[in-house]
């Protein structure tokens, strides 16, 4: 094989890959940027409006918010269960991993609507908070924030737990035998280096998981209630119901801009392309 | 600071069926340098850590100035320890990692400040003291971690191999500069490598260690002059293997056939009880130890012909490999000596003194 060959065959491998990307991701959402700033009335319009109507910036805000809360979440749930799938030996560790993954690898959509069974007002928690007596009636899990944030939070944990572990892993151990060695109890080891060297996983699996969320539809459309839409609910609003497709564009763009911006800060900082090996 | 007597009797540790450490015993004299030798495998890292207190024993006792300190987590154990590969703090410069023992025993800034100007220039690490981990060479992290070791004054160091990752020269230097720091500060240092050249260097006292036990424990010269077993006058330092048949032994002087050359007898010591004629044992002969002479001389007892296969110019000394019917033999002198003159392809008298050909068991 001439050498002149046997760099053509990479690039005809790489062709298809790059062709659908560049054919079914850039440029379509070249043309969603440009259709955002491209009203008659004014490139800005649905700018001015989307940062100016209290209705928007409350979807706005409220989206910001319920990912935070998210990404929250699954740092609190996910460090420790990063820290014991890093810890666990054979049978620990793969128990840890499929409690993580089976949900995972189930359907978005019976995933969520088995959260439904679980909280709704007839359904099993409630069920079973009455028969013990701690509540009348029913707590409210779903169809609001509360449904939406637990339903958000089982689905990006994996986001969570995966790199953490990773990083956990790269730790060496001698670093905390060194540490008690040198006077630290176990409880000071961990907090004076352990979580100290872990942190960076930590931001990144938060801004990563901050990052998926902003844009998530099928959790808050299913398990959110009707008066607390989210970014993602309105974008989906205007293209089928009001067709102001401009106007849905120009909200796409805002998520799209977050998101790149995070993204970037992630990489920048806290070494978010390393976490998943991009560089 | 002062050091502190070690006592370690009677360590064991397996991991399932395999005897990593294996009935150790050792006393470690206050102030005194005392190293663990040994091959890759042949359970240093094990005796260190476990006198660390890494390590959960199946058997032993070790005690610190004859308290037990079995029970003790190893944060209660008040010991330097230097890890190999340092087990810097990445997170923390310079100053903040060796600060960290003296934070954990809550001492005021200012001691802690003092304290660390103190350590910091007996490692010649002053000017670098809010310097990143991350950049600092081999070398220098090699002092920080000497100085996070040494600053709370611990009586006794542990050193794990911790000039294994540098290179020669750099080594050579911190060889040095760890003797000093040790006599200076009279700490007792337990310390592990596998470079016999350190440990001949450093230490007051060698303890070879193979397949979890130690093999000989005494001064380096000892070690080297008179090996316990065929494997330490392999080990430390360089030696000549014959295999040969006991045939006669009058106190220490015995005779031996050599088994290469069919007739012909030699003369050599050993330091064992009679061993019975007819058995097989090994002579080993150490490089510089060999005579090198032109074949015309009048052949002496001990002795041998040889043709010069190799001749390694090494700076103050030559080695030459010498191809007999023994196989090849290394014979190492000085520079300007009478077998230096000698070029590959010449032919040579090899001959060597009964007092230099030691007898041991077979390998
Ligand atoms: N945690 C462990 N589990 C199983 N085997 C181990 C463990 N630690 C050490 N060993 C084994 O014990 C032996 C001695 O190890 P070590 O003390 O580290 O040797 P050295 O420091 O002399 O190279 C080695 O064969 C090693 O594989
Ligand atoms: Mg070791």
């Amino acid at each position: 094989m001439s050498a002149r060959l046997r760099s053509a065959v990479p690039a005809a491998l790489i062709l298809p890959g790059f062709l659908l990307v560049a054919g079914l991701f850039v440029w379509p959402v070249a043309q969603l940027v440009a259709t955002s700033f491209g009203d008659r009335a004014g490139a800005l319009v649905h700018y001015v409006k989307i940062f100016t109507e209290p209705t928007y910036l409350r979807v706005v805000g409220r989206t910001l918010l319920l990912s935070a809360q998210t990404a929250m979440l699954c740092v609190l749930l996910g460090y420790p269960l990063a820290y014991q799938l890093n810890r666990a030996g054979g049978i620990g560790k793969a128990v840890i991993l499929v409690c993580i993954l089976i949900p995972f690898w189930t359907n978005l959509l019976v995933r969520t609507y088995g959260w439904i069974i679980l909280l709704n007002p007839q359904g099993v928690i409630n069920g079973v908070l009455r028969q013990l007596g701690l509540i009348e009636g029913a707590v409210p899990l779903v169809y609001n924030t509360t449904g939406v944030l637990i339903g958000m939070t089982q689905i990006m944990l994996p986001y969570m737990v995966l790199p953490l572990a990773a990083v956990m892993s790269r730790l060496d151990p001698a670093v905390m035998r060194a540490a008690r060695s040198l006077g630290a109890s176990p409880a000071q080891a961990f907090l004076k280096v352990y979580v100290p060297l872990t942190l960076p996983g930590v931001l990144g699996g938060f801004l990563l998981v901050f990052m998926l969320s902003l844009g998530f539809f099928v959790v808050p459309a299913i398990l959110g209630g009707p008066r607390d839409l989210l970014l993602a609910q309105l974008i989906e609003f205007n293209i089928n119901q009001t067709l102001n497709w401009p106007f849905a564009a120009a909200l796409s763009t805002v998520l799209l801009a977050a998101t790149v911006t995070l993204y970037w800060i992630g990489d920048r900082f806290f070494g978010l392309g390393r976490l998943w090996g991009a560089r | 600071m002062t050091g502190a007597a070690v006592q370690i009797s009677h360590l064991s540790k397996r991991y399932s069926d395999f005897v990593a450490v294996d009935d150790v015993s050792l006393d470690v004299a206050p102030g005194e340098f005392v190293t663990l030798l040994g091959l890759s495998g042949s359970g240093k890292t094990t005796t260190l850590m476990a006198v660390a207190g890494f390590v959960d024993l199946d058997a032993g006792r070790i005690a610190i100035d004859g308290r037990d300190i079995a029970g003790l987590p190893p944060e209660k154990r008040d010991l330097g320890v230097v890890f190999q590969n340092y087990a810097l703090f990445p997170h923390l410069n310079v100053f903040e990692n060796v600060a960290f023992p003296l934070r954990m025993r809550k001492w005021t800034q200012p001691a802690i400040e003092k304290a660390i100007g103190r350590v910091l220039d007996i490692v010649s690490l002053g000017h670098l003291a809010t310097r990143r981990i991350a950049e600092l060479s081999g070398g220098q992290q090699q002092r920080v971690a000497l100085a996070r070791a040494l600053v709370f004054e611990p009586p006794v160091l542990l050193m794990d191999e911790p000039l294994g990752a540098l290179d020669r020269s750099l080594r050579d230097q911190l060889q040095t500069e760890i003797k000093r720091i040790q006599r200076d500060l009279g700490v007792t240092v337990l310390y592990v490598t596998h470079d016999q050249e350190e440990a001949l260097a450093l230490s007051d006292r060698i303890a070879v260690m193979a397949e979890g036990k130690i093999c000989q424990l005494a001064t380096p010269d000892e070690i080297y002059e008179n090996p316990a077993s065929a494997f330490v006058a392999g080990f430390v330092g360089e030696s000549n293997f014959i295999d040969v048949t006991m045939r006669g032994q009058d106190g220490p002087l015995a005779t031996v056939a050599p088994t290469g050359i069919p007739g012909a007898l030699f003369t050599a010591t050993t330091s064992r009880a009679a061993a019975p004629a007819q058995a097989q044992a090994v002579m080993a002969i150490r490089p510089e130890a060999l005579r090198l002479a032109a074949l015309q001389d009048t052949p002496p007892c001990n002795a041998i012909p040889g043709r010069v296969a190799l001749r390694e110019f090494m700076g103050a000394t030559v080695r030459l490999t010498i191809d007999t019917e023994l196989g090849p033999m290394i014979v190492r002198d000085g520079r300007v000596s009478e077998a230096a003159r000698f070029k590959a392809g010449d032919t040579v008298r090899l001959s060597w003194n009964e007092r230099d050909a030691l007898l041991f068991p077979p390998r």
